[in-house]
């Protein structure tokens, strides 16, 4: 079981603990509190993911309670951030209500920002980045232009090839990619956020 | 003008009682409290004191560690006898914490002790500011402003009231049943009101109590009997607390008795109409919803009283006309149908609420159903399962096709520690239940699986931690650290996903028989309306509010009204009982003394000499906002003649209450509270505006 | 009547039938859907996933020209577009510096006070009550709701209908006289967008929820979110292996299922563009 076999090596109390660093800055940055979170566990118990995970939601909130750099290491390079799909059934039964969508949002940006992100879970980044790259061209996802893009990222160049014939009989695939007038101003948008950071 | 004339009825009145008003003649003695640390750490005592020393009309000041303590109290009283003080005002904590300490010395010592005044110099200085110069002036300041108004006190003497040797205790569960019992065998009156057809409360649908698995039952109903066969109780059962006037020694209450459609009086209880009644699908309330009953019925055979009552929602004569068989069938004419419900008012020397508590259903649950699973029960549903009395008699069985579980799941926590649910608190008896029920059920099912879902396990009593681990140990109850995000049904079963968080946060999926929720502790229905009849406050979750959770448990903050059981927060049977008892206690040392002494801190209008009589002018406006109708009229009449020569205003020193609405009311400044008059408290506060 | 409309990119593409489906019932009901001009896409999954500013300005953008077009009221047939909309709105509502620095991202300025419906608020207020006049052929089948997880959640921002056993669709179908069963995995998630990273885990989890719809004796299974309509209906043969048996359940959209009982032809419903056959129904 991984998320045993992962936590062999002691933790030392040291002062970190009793400063709360990681609680206070994702706090800041995303307004959850995981001081409130008791380990009762519902979450995970509710995750329809969580058998997949190397580290299932409670795990994740208590290995950053523990204020520990290695366990933050882990949890930035986890596959579990990447496979959560913000679909708020945990947050919609934690009794202390707190916001695990939000920190797994902020945990897969920090992810990105360290470099850490685990190479299991490289093509649902891929994905993500082939779709915001669509997104960035033409204001709209052109699906054809997605699924190419991610066919270079990946290299997983016969995935899904079988139904690309029975998408364009059934009239769901254009490849004349849709285009908004406003580019220029998406190019703006994008500048501004995801490519200063 | 009208200031004018009250300064004449003052001088009037100065003229009529020898009293000093000048500061000449004025003897204060200033005492400053270090209260240890507490005001020392903060505020120079010191220098207060000496600032005091030089205040006007203070004849000696001093500081000390412990002005409370026995050598501070005699310090206090060795000053007003050597410098012949006439007015004390002490710098100390709270006045609530020892004003009537400080009020005590000063009587012994042969001072009035309405002419003590207390400044606050913890609260309102040391505990709000840090230390610096500014906080010791403000000392001194608070101090000089009591100096002013001691200087205008007069001595007053403390009220005397009548006790009425009765006491009213609602609510007849076991917190009710004890309480009753323990002022009845002290020989006081007690009337026990009970809402329900018979009393008992939840313990009697309890099947085994924890830790010792005693039948609930037959430890209470020798109780039950008790109270109907003790000479000194009146019960009213089927009753509910209409109205509650007055205070402390001195309550009136009235209270409905709904009509029971069965005269108590004929009946003997032998129970054949609610053989022969045809409504006989009314989900029983004793049962939970498990079981059903007639539209006549008793709860349980064991009801004291053993008499049935009819339900008028759901009797067919009360609906539609129809019926009348329990009356044909009675065989000594005890049906009275359309009788109208009965108003009775008692004076009530002092009122014990011990109303109880309830256990959320099943319905509050969305991610356990919302309540349509037949087999997803509550702990209380459980217990009706499990007794000998309950609708299986005493077999677990699914309610949805009666089958006996081979596998059930108990779920923890449900509702309790839950802020998001609105129930931030724990519920206590949950843990200590859940470990009972599994226990029950290991030893009636002996191929039985059970698994409970637990976050912590709190079994802080005595022989509950044994209690808990004789089910892990002896019974073989699994028990899985985690809690249950979903249950759902299908094809007949339950399927529980829960989590193991002591592996590793690994998700936990169990196909189960049975689920039983053990469900939060609130308060019961209407505990928010009876809270304001009886003017008690309650917290945000409607639990009555005890007067200090450590020193007056079982007191509120309304004089002469005391709590018990679980009313006040979620409790076990034994806290429940010991509650009820020092309840009782307090009870009886209330009505056991001859006279109640009331605080002389009350409303008085003035009076002065003729042709005036007062400055009241009679418009009686007063009287419509005071919150105790201690407002009567009081005719002054010609001492010859009789005729009537003025109406004025008079307020009861027996119901007021000092809150001073009268006073800001009066257009014609004709009332004045004493130990806080205008006069007094314009000195105060001059004092404080001039520094 | 008029209302606006925001399609966003799915279905223009791969959920185009739910498009068609939506404007067939709209016309149905004497509705006009004023798109809004020059929408672009919400972000979806993707940009919340990777940046926080990202996924609050690209719904903001789309919230700021559907006020300049006099839009008060836009309905949101795609249930991952509706929920970005709509956290965006009430994120930027409560947080009044990250509104004027989103207002600086997008370089236009607005009050945010658009209303954002999700297709079952649309035909609750606007259709259910017609519906009983326009039938014309009982929808009776047996069916299960399912509801994924983004109409509902999160709750406390999305205030519809109830967070666990919701019933606002399961009440349409049974007006349009389908018999709606109870089941276990109304608000359990499809696997949303691994469909193609991870295409193995939506087989999982699409194969747990067609599992219990099935075994419970639906014959259809109703969703209004072109996501999982994808993941239940175009992954079916992934689903199938992890089952381990062909299911021929169809899965269709509830405009579709409206505007089968009030006449509309298949065709127009665009029935034909699933991928498992709907010839059942």
């Amino acid at each position: 079981m991984g998320a045993i076999k992962s936590h062999i090596n002691t933790i030392i109390l040291n002062e970190s603990i009793m400063k709360h660093a990681t609680a206070e800055s994702i706090r800041e940055a995303t307004g959850a509190d995981i001081d409130k979170c008791y380990q009762c566990g519902k979450c995970t118990a509710g995750c329809v993911l969580a058998d997949n995970m190397d580290y299932p939601s409670s795990m994740i909130i208590r290995m950053l309670q523990t204020d520990d750099k290695e366990n933050y290491k882990k949890v930035l390079s986890s596959e579990a951030i990447w496979l959560c799909q913000n679909c708020e059934n945990c947050i919609g039964r934690c009794p202390k209500e707190v916001d695990i969508p939000k920190i797994m949002d902020y945990l897969r940006a920090e992810s990105i920002k360290e470099g850490l992100v685990s190479p299991k879970a490289k093509s649902v980044l891929s994905f993500y980045r082939s779709f915001l790259d669509s997104v960035k061209m033409s204001g709209r996802l052109s699906e054809l232009v997605m699924t190419i893009d991610f066919k270079l990222r990946t290299f997983h160049l016969w995935q899904d090839v079988k139904l690309v014939p029975s998408m364009l009989a059934k009239g769901k695939l254009k490849f004349i990619p849709e285009s908004i007038k406003d580019t220029k101003g998406i190019k703006i948008l994008f500048k501004k956020t995801i490519t200063s950071k | 003008m009208w200031l004018q004339r009250n300064w004449d009825c003052n001088v009037i009145l100065s003229k009529l009682i020898p009293y000093k008003v000048s500061n000449i003649m004025s003897r204060i003695g200033v005492f400053i409290c270090h209260c240890g640390e507490n005001i020392s750490a903060t505020v120079d005592c010191e220098r207060v004191a000496k600032a005091s020393s030089e205040m006007e009309g203070v004849e000696f000041a001093t500081d000390y560690k412990y002005m409370c303590s026995d050598p501070g109290q005699t310090l206090i009283k060795t000053a007003i006898k050597e410098h012949h003080l006439d007015g004390v005002v002490v710098g100390s904590c709270s006045p609530r914490m020892h004003e009537a300490t400080f009020r005590r010395a000063c009587s012994e010592a042969g001072m009035n002790p309405y002419l003590c005044e207390i400044a606050n110099l913890r609260e309102h200085v040391s505990w709000v500011h840090e230390k610096c110069e500014a906080t010791t002036n403000k000392a001194i300041e608070i101090v000089h402003g009591l100096v002013e108004k001691v200087k205008r006190n007069r001595p007053l003497d403390a009220i005397e009231v009548p006790v009425t040797k009765k006491a009213l205790v609602i609510g007849g569960g076991i917190a009710g049943i004890q309480a009753s019992l323990d002022i009845a065998n002290c020989g006081q009156q007690v009337i026990l009101i009970e809402k329900g057809p018979s009393i008992g409360g939840h313990m009697s649908q309890l099947s085994e109590t924890f830790p010792t698995l005693d039948c609930s039952q037959c430890i209470l109903t020798p109780r039950m009997v008790e109270v109907a066969q003790n000479p000194n109780i009146t019960l009213y059962t089927y009753a509910e607390l209409e109205k509650l006037e007055g205070f402390i020694g001195n309550f009136k209450a009235t209270i409905r008795l709904q009509a029971k459609s069965v005269d108590d009086s004929k009946c003997t209880g032998c129970g054949l109409c609610t053989t022969k009644c045809p409504q006989n699908n009314i989900p029983s309330e004793f049962n939970e919803g498990l079981g059903t009953r007639t539209a006549i019925f008793t709860p349980f055979p064991q009801a004291v009283p053993n008499k049935p009552v009819i339900d008028k929602e759901h009797c067919k004569y009360y609906q539609k006309g129809k019926c009348k068989v329990c009356q044909k069938f009675c065989p000594t004419g005890a049906i009275e149908y359309d009788k109208p419900d009965e108003f009775i008012t008692e004076d009530i020397g002092a009122v014990v609420v011990t109303t109880g508590f309830n256990v959320l259903k099943t319905e509050f649950f969305p991610e356990y159903g919302y309540g349509k699973y037949k087999d997803v029960i509550n702990g209380l549903q459980f217990e009706r399962l499990a007794s000998a009395s309950g609708p299986t008699l005493g077999e677990i069985r699914r309610p949805s096709d009666g089958q006996i579980p081979k596998k059930i799941v108990f779920i923890a926590c449900c509702g309790s520690r839950d802020p998001a649910k609105g129930i931030p608190y724990c519920s206590k008896i949950c843990c200590m239940y859940t470990a009972k029920h599994a226990m029950l059920y290991q030893h009636k099912v002996h191929d039985g699986d059970s698994t409970v879902f637990y976050m912590d396990v709190r079994a802080g009593g005595k022989n509950y931690e044994e209690f808990v681990r004789r089910a892990v140990e002896e019974d073989h109850v699994n028990y899985v650290r985690g809690r249950v995000a979903r249950v759902y049904e299908k094809s007949g079963k339950l399927i529980v996903k829960g989590v193991d968080t002591l592996m590793g946060a690994k998700p936990v999926e169990i196909e189960a028989d049975m689920v039983v929720l053990a469900t939060a502790g609130v308060a019961n229905k209407g505990a928010e309306e009876l809270a304001q009849r009886m003017h008690i406050s309650y917290d945000p979750y409607h639990f009555f509010t005890e007067a200090h959770p450590k020193l007056k448990p079982v007191e509120t903050n309304t004089a002469g009204i005391f709590l018990a059981g679980a009313c006040q927060a979620p409790k076990d049977i034994p806290e429940t009982v010991a509650s009820a008892s020092g309840a009782a206690v307090k009870v009886v040392s209330l009505l056991s003394r001859p006279t109640l002494i009331r605080e002389p801190l009350v409303a008085v209008v003035n009076r002065c000499a003729p042709p005036l009589f007062s400055t009241c002018v009679g418009c009686f406006m007063c009287q419509t906002i005071c919150p105790y109708q201690a407002i009567e009229r009081e005719e002054i009449k010609d001492r010859k003649t009789g005729k009537v020569l003025k109406v004025i205003a008079r307020i009861n020193p027996g119901l007021c209450q000092g809150c001073g609405t009268c006073v800001s009311f009066c257009r014609s400044k004709s009332i004045d509270i004493q130990g806080y008059t205008n006069e007094e408290m314009y000195a105060e506060v001059t004092a404080l505006l001039n520094k | 009547m008029k209302i606006g409309f925001y399609p966003g990119c799915s279905l223009q593409g791969t959920a185009r039938e739910y498009n068609e489906s939506v404007k067939a019932v709209a016309e149905a009901f004497d509705i006009d859907l004023k798109e809004i001009e020059d929408w672009n896409c919400c972000g979806a999954s993707a940009a919340h996933s990777v940046n926080k500013d990202l996924s609050l300005a690209l719904p903001a953008r789309i919230l700021a020209l559907a006020e300049k077009q006099g839009i008060d009221e836009v309905v949101v047939p795609c249930a991952a577009c509706f929920n970005r909309l709509a956290v965006a709105q009430y994120e930027l509502n409560e947080d009044a510096a990250k509104k004027a620095e989103t207002e600086n991202v997008i370089e236009m300025t607005f009050n945010n006070k658009v209303k954002i419906i999700n297709v079952i608020q649309f035909i609750d207020k606007y259709i259910k009550d017609k519906i009983a006049d326009k039938m014309t052929r009982k929808f009776e089948h047996k069916v299960v709701c399912y509801y994924g997880c983004l109409l509902i959640r999160p709750h406390k921002i999305i205030g519809f209908d109830r967070v666990e056993d919701p019933m606002s669709m399961d009440e349409l179908m049974t007006t349009i006289g389908a018999s709606s069963l109870d089941w276990g995995f109304k608000t359990e998630c499809c696997g949303a967008s691994l469909s193609i990273a991870r295409t193995d885990l939506v087989a999982k989890l699409s194969g747990n929820i067609i599992k219990d719809a099935t075994e419970r004796g639906a014959e259809a299974i109703i969703v209004a979110c072109p996501m999982c309509h994808s993941n239940l209906d175009m992954r079916r043969p992934q689903i199938d292996e992890y089952v381990g048996k062909e299911i021929p359940t169809p899965v269709i959209y509830i405009t579709q299922a409206i505007g089968l009982a009030v006449g509309v032809a298949p065709e127009k419903l665009g029935l034909q563009r699933h991928f498992v056959k709907v010839n059942t129904l």
